[in-house]
């Protein structure tokens, strides 16, 4: 095992990092080495584009996003047979939602009319924080599934990955909103939608949303009255989940100089957060060679220039990185090269597979 | 090749206000200084504006009319002027702009696409260049006025999105430039974001920038040229392949004109980097 296989050794694994950085290639790459290693292994991505679906060469099927859905599906893995399996996952934040409240709600009837409720399918499709924070429930569902050993995670960019960790208590703040707590008042004192909506903040809001809206709202919050406390405990368990001394959280970045300030805000926010880096992967680096064994010569004049601009883009990198480097600890750094051709097919992640962990168990 | 080069003084001068968007890391802020910059190059007055409240952009463009433009500044200041005095210093001071854009999501945008209507109207500037939602939001965000005629039938907000809307959809107001990189996932986003706006906004696409092309020719090897020179310029004439490939790909897939703004050898850019890439384009 090299260092990176062993900082990788947990049973979930959240990649992180800005937009851009190739963070679905490597949480890919990494369910790729751990399914080969003989290990279960799930892939969910959060996000909403094609990328893992493309990147792991999945054909779209009909009514899913680029052939993945909230179900994992199983993939056939390249090379040799192995014990291993690998699935992957793409989070429908609405499904998740929906998942959730049909096992909080106290009956099935009480469930069908939040699921009906305008307002609810606005927090379930729109709220900002409900995708981190359905996320994070997923891998929590995903995790408990004794079809899988390992989860790894791929997040939403990096500023938002930040409400990732915080997602869980993200719902429980909401509820302590002092508006919501208004909203929630009538269904306990027995009040109708009509004298709820006559409460001042509540009709200014009302002058500028529309009456309809705001009776959907006040509706939607008799129809969740008394679940919250389940809402809170499911939380505080994916909470400690994220916490947990078996969660790993690998930190993606470029070299170029914006996205490793991102890196470094990010590295920040998990310090303070107590939780640590457990590897950086350096992904798209410029590639490093050695010095030519010959003298310049005016006739390989662009071939040297060529040279040499590649290892001042390399230099500059490794410049750039140095600080970010020094701020994740003891976690070991793994550079990643650009290559030849961008990865987009299962080929390509097996090569960055390769290049991260060595040729590995098949060889 | 080259197909469909655009003459950016052209674009200038069809259109008053530009939304950059485009996904993540492609360099959408990049090519909004660019653009400012190439278009204040020409004489234009221009207004550069951002929506996520970071000084990058304003340092790429430093002489440049600039505005930083968020949700909820957006939302107080629309109220104040609806003679909705009251109600904003209520909304503000309990923190309410959560539960509005919950209640009806897109009221976010809907103000901050409302107050760039109005710079828009008001005439000042020849051209008004936004660093545009990343990622998926760009859709959200330019389909926000579609959607709230719907849910919102009445009141101040219908109206706003109403007039939104007639901005986003006439092309000599407003125009939305998206960004890519010549690799294959990102045009394949590209691509999708385009016929998603087209189709579900209305809206009409300007030039599509294509941000970091590297240019060069390929390098010339023969049997006796040493191994790690030969092996540089491979990786070299294979990323060159690899942008040749994806820009004939989008052109083939996309009847839109396009920008390329070259590739500089730089980990990251500063405004005299601006200044050059606006030169390149002009």
């Amino acid at each position: 095992m090299n260092s990176l296989t062993e900082a990788l050794s947990g049973d979930v694994i959240i990649c992180c990092g800005s937009g851009g950085v190739g963070k679905t290639t490597v949480a890919a790459v990494i369910g790729l080495e751990l399914a080969r290693r003989g290990q279960r292994v799930v892939v969910v991505t959060i996000d909403p584009a094609k990328r893992l679906a493309d990147a792991l060469g999945v054909t779209a099927a009909p009514g899913t996003k680029g052939g993945l859905g909230n179900e994992p599906t199983r993939l056939v893995l390249p090379g040799t047979p192995t014990t291993g399996e690998l699935w992957a996952a793409m989070l429908d934040p609405a499904a998740t939602f929906d998942g959730l409240v049909r096992q909080t709600a106290p009956s099935p009837e009480r469930a069908e009319r939040i699921l009906a409720n305008p307002f609810y399918r606005n927090i379930a499709g729109a709220l900002s924080g409900t995708q981190e924070y359905m996320a994070a429930e997923r891998l929590y569902a995903l995790h408990s599934d004794p079809r899988f050993d390992v989860v790894v995670v791929d997040t939403p960019p990096s500023r938002h990955a930040l409400d990732f960790l915080e997602a869980p208590s993200t719902l429980a703040r909401f509820l302590d909103h002092p508006v919501f707590k208004l909203l929630m008042v009538p269904a306990r004192r027995g009040l109708s939608v009509l004298n709820v909506a006559a409460q001042p903040v509540l009709r200014s809001i009302g002058k500028v949303v529309g009456g309809a809206v705001l009776a959907d709202a006040i509706a939607f919050f008799q129809a969740f009255d008394g679940m919250e406390a389940g809402f809170r405990d499911r939380a505080g368990a994916v909470m400690a989940l994220l916490r947990s001394e078996t969660s790993r959280y690998v930190l993606v970045a470029s070299p170029q100089s914006d996205t490793v300030d991102e890196a470094r805000f990010f590295a920040d926010r998990l310090h303070q957060a107590s939780l640590r880096v457990s590897a950086l992967i350096v992904n798209r680096s410029t590639p490093t060679f050695p010095k030519p064994a010959v003298p310049r010569r005016k006739a390989d004049a662009a071939l040297w220039a060529n040279l040499d601009e590649l290892e001042s883009m390399a230099t500059a990198e490794h410049e750039h990185l140095a600080a970010l480097a020094g701020q994740v600890d003891d976690a070991p750094v793994a550079w990643v090269p650009l290559l030849s051709d961008d990865v987009h097919d299962l080929d390509g992640l097996e090569l960055v597979r390769a290049l991260l962990f060595g040729s590995g168990v098949a060889g | 090749m080259p197909p469909k080069r655009l003459d950016p003084r052209e674009f200038f001068s069809t259109t008053r206000l530009v939304i950059v968007a485009g996904k993540g890391g492609v360099g959408k802020t990049t090519v909004t200084a660019v653009l400012a910059r190439a278009a204040a190059d020409c004489g234009l007055r221009v207004l550069v504006v951002d929506l996520d409240g970071k000084p990058t952009l304003a340092e790429l463009t430093p002489g440049l009319t600039h505005l930083s433009l968020t949700a909820p500044s957006a939302l107080a200041e629309y109220l104040e002027t609806h003679g909705l005095r009251r109600i904003a210093k209520r909304l503000a001071s309990s923190g309410v702009i959560d539960v509005v854009s919950t209640a009806a999501p897109g009221i976010d945008d809907i103000v901050v696409l409302g107050k760039l209507k109005q710079l828009e109207r008001a005439g000042e500037y020849d051209l008004i260049v936004v660093d545009g939602p990343a990622a998926g939001h760009a859709i959200t965000f330019l389909m926000a006025a579609r959607a709230l005629l719907d849910t919102v039938r009445g009141g101040p907000v219908h109206t706003q999105a109403a007039d939104v809307l007639e901005l986003l959809v006439d092309p000599a107001r407003c125009q939305v430039v998206l960004v890519t990189v010549p690799e294959t996932t990102p045009v394949n986003e590209l691509v999708d974001t385009a016929y998603a706006l087209e189709e579900r906004v209305g809206i009409q696409l300007g030039p599509i920038v294509v941000n970091g092309v590297d240019e060069g020719d390929t390098l010339e090897l023969d049997g006796e040229t040493d191994a790690v020179l030969a092996d540089a310029a491979r990786f070299r004439n294979g990323r060159r392949a690899t942008h040749r490939r994806e820009l004939a790909r989008l052109d083939e897939v996309l009847a839109l004109e396009q920008m390329r703004l070259p590739l500089l050898p730089r980990t990251g850019l500063t405004s005299a980097d601006i200044d050059t890439l606006a030169q390149a384009i002009a």
